[in-house]
């Protein structure tokens, strides 16, 4: 184990420079996101992600922001393992009937000031899965949405672009 | 009636056959020759590969393994009802649960008649059978009678009982810690032994196989290749195979390499991550970040190499979506080389971290004899002993031509095989193969057109394929409409015989070793919930 570490402490790091926070997501922040609440928050976020009926594409790409090259957590960003210490909810899927109320209640968990990402197209309205009578389609649909971060599934970059608007609006 | 012995071939031919049914044959049975099915499954002759219901009928696919046979076989259901398979064979429960909820035809004497996949959300009840507006919730102890039950009444799910002193239960999800899928663990704990667990699933439910209905091959693809997204390769590749064996299509050469490749940077890219996510389980987070760079990696060098990070839509029927850019093989060799480098110090590091190894050996051991019962697939089928890999059985192009073993652990007699350690060590041995496999593939990649016109015959015909995802075999029937559309289609995965393992896996074990058991069998929520 020694060696591997010594080994890596003379490798140049493979974490890619910070990118900038996506405009899209910027535009669709700023008419939504409480200064105030900005504020009291700071610049350090604890997000809680919740799989609302996923394919588990896009938890692949929300894991991939933890490994060397996108380093989440540089930014102040952390996943936390309860919504009772969480800022941010992480949604995915396109809400399933029968995650409907475990995602309602992980709101209501969640204290706030607090914000809502919806993750994946699934997130945005359903995705492929929209029109299904098993799902509600669209996070919107359930709890109030302040930042949707679209692809099938956005890959690392994307996702850390729109988080990175999190920090920005002011 | 016949005994139970009889030969799959005997039943197959005894019933008759449905025509324009590819490859392997299908045929309508009378509720004997169901039974003697039934007997032959509890019997071990057979391993079941799936079960599933439309309206008026229900399909048994079974696998002989002694001759390496395959079939289907399809019982009418006129008074809505079948005799149930579940109550000679126990794999079977949780599928007729699930076509009880979706279709609506009961399994006569099964021996749980609890709802499984419903859980009395829904709008409509039966959504694959009538599809009835719902009045009521699912009535738990009639199988899925209006009954006791009154509208408007909360659906409570009755969990098994244990019984005992000193018993107490912990109730887990279905929202978990960490970044993973949903689903609710009811643990049953005698201090911190468990005594039982009983899993709930059916929380993803997005009624993919409805949706699946009338579909456009193109839609129905993508709604196939997300079924469950970390296999999407291996769906979209049993979708495509379906139908191309339903409608006779050949495919170009080329197009069988690339996906074979495809689907091997998929196997390694998820054994890769798994390998390095046991090892943070067991709070040893150094190998979770190595583990996560290389598969990174493959991530981006599939990226390069296909245009998706996941490979997502990539595999069509007819073909594949894109052919390798010019650098495509000379980016994916580096990737092999990389790994070449990168991985055997980190498998050294697991081998000789006593820390790490006091966790995972001896820990989560399922017996041989309960793998071999539920004909599970992938490592976890491979720990107790069962070889079976669909790329050899009944297999499909180019492996035929390639040079692979697959990793089973043969020697199954002691309590330290099949646990969480054999898990990894196989994952280890399927990565080495994945490399090999890439490199062949590289180095004899056939030229010529990557896609073909699909030969739609304008009337209906039903295809099937079976075809080895990084978790263990997927199965995908279906079958097309005379005007090219999808009119069922039943994608099977295989966590479906792996999730009842993992009940019996963490039994005896501490309660903090789950997430260590959960994640060595990594289940997939979604494929299983469809
Ligand atoms: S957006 Fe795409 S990747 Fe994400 S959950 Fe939906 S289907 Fe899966």
């Amino acid at each position: 184990m020694r060696k591997l570490l010594f080994q890596n402490l003379w490798r140049s790091p493979l974490t890619i420079p910070a990118p900038a926070p996506s405009e899209p997501a910027l535009a669709e922040l700023g008419a939504r996101v409480d200064r105030a609440a900005r504020r009291r928050l700071g610049r350090s976020l604890a997000i809680r992600q919740v799989d609302a009926g996923s394919c588990n594409g896009c938890e692949l790409e929300i894991h991939a922001l933890n490994n060397a090259f996108y380093d989440l957590e540089r930014f102040g960003f952390r996943f936390v393992a309860s919504p009772r210490h969480a800022d941010v909810l992480l949604v995915t899927g396109p809400v399933t009937a029968n995650m409907r109320e475990a995602l309602e209640r992980t709101y209501a968990a969640t204290p706030g000031p607090k914000w809502v990402v919806a993750v994946g197209d699934c997130g945005r309205d359903g995705g492929v899965f929209a029109g299904s009578y098993a799902c509600v389609g669209g996070v919107a649909e359930v709890i109030p949405v302040d930042l949707h971060i679209p692809g099938c599934p956005p890959d690392p970059l994307q996702l850390l672009e729109g988080l990175l608007a999190l920090l920005q609006v002011q | 009636m016949m005994n139970a012995n009889v030969a799959l071939r005997t039943i197959l031919e005894a019933g008759e056959p449905v025509t324009d049914h590819r490859p392997w044959p299908r045929v309508v049975v009378t509720p004997e020759l169901w039974n003697t099915l039934s007997e032959g499954l509890s019997g071990g002759a057979w391993s079941l590969l799936g079960l599933w219901g439309e309206v008026g009928m229900v399909h048994l696919a079974v696998y002989e393994d002694a001759s390496e046979t395959p079939g289907v076989a399809s019982l009418p259901c006129p008074a809505g009802q079948f005799p149930s398979v579940g109550r000679l064979h126990p794999p079977a429960q949780r599928l007729e649960r699930t076509i009880a909820d979706l279709v609506g035809l009961q399994p006569v004497d099964a021996p749980d008649g609890r709802p499984w996949l419903d859980h009395g959300r829904w709008p409509v009840r039966h959504p694959l059978g009538g599809a009835t507006a719902r009045t009521s919730p699912p009535n738990p102890l009639s199988m899925h009678g209006e009954g006791v039950a009154k509208p408007g009444e909360r659906f409570v799910y009755p969990f098994l009982s244990a019984e005992g002193e000193s018993l107490h239960q912990i109730p887990v999800g279905p929202v978990h810690a960490g970044i993973i899928e949903p689903g609710h663990f009811r643990f049953t704990a005698n201090g911190e032994a468990v005594v039982r667990l009983e899993e709930r699933l059916g929380y993803v439910h997005k009624g993919i196989e409805s949706l699946l209905r009338g579909a456009t091959l193109e839609r129905a693809a993508r709604l196939v290749g997300r079924v469950s997204g970390d296999s999407t390769v291996a769906y979209a590749l049993a979708f495509a195979r379906a139908v191309e064996a339903a409608t006779e299509t050949t495919v170009p050469a080329r197009a069988h390499w690339l996906r074979a490749l495809m689907a091997e940077l998929e196997r390694l890219a998820h054994h890769c991550g798994d390998i390095g996510a046991i090892c943070n389980d067991a709070a040893f987070a150094l190998m979770h970040a190595h583990c996560a760079v290389l598969r990174e990696r493959v991530l981006r060098a599939s990226a390069a190499g296909f245009g998706h990070r996941l490979l997502m839509d990539c595999i069509v029927p007819g073909g594949v979506a894109t052919d390798l850019p010019a650098d495509g093989a000379k980016t994916l060799r580096a990737l092999v080389d990389d790994f070449r480098q990168q991985f055997p110090p980190l498998i050294e590091l697991y081998e000789n971290t006593a820390s790490l190894q006091d966790r995972t050996v001896g820990t989560g051991f399922v017996r041989p004899a309960l793998i071999q019962q539920f004909g599970c697939g992938g490592v976890i089928g491979r720990a107790g002993g069962r070889a079976f890999d669909a790329r050899r059985q009944p297999g499909y192009p180019p492996y035929d031509r390639l040079e692979f073993e697959t990793p089973v652990q043969t020697d199954t007699d002691s309590d330290t095989d099949s646990d969480v350690n054999a898990r990894v060590w196989l994952r280890i041995g399927e990565v080495e193969q994945s490399l090999a496999l890439i490199e062949q593939i590289l180095e004899r990649l056939p030229p010529g057109s990557v896609r073909g016109d699909l030969n739609l015959p304008g009337r209906d015909c039903e295809g099937v394929a079976l075809v080895e995802g990084f978790r263990g075999d997927i199965l995908v029937w279906l079958r097309l409409a005379a005007d090219g559309t999808v009119a069922r289609c039943h994608p099977r995965d295989p966590s479906w015989f792996q999730w009842p393992l993992l009940e019996a896996a963490i039994e005896n074990n501490i309660v903090a070793d789950f997430p260590l058991c959960n994640k060595s069998f990594n289940g997939s929520y979604s494929g299983h919930d469809l």
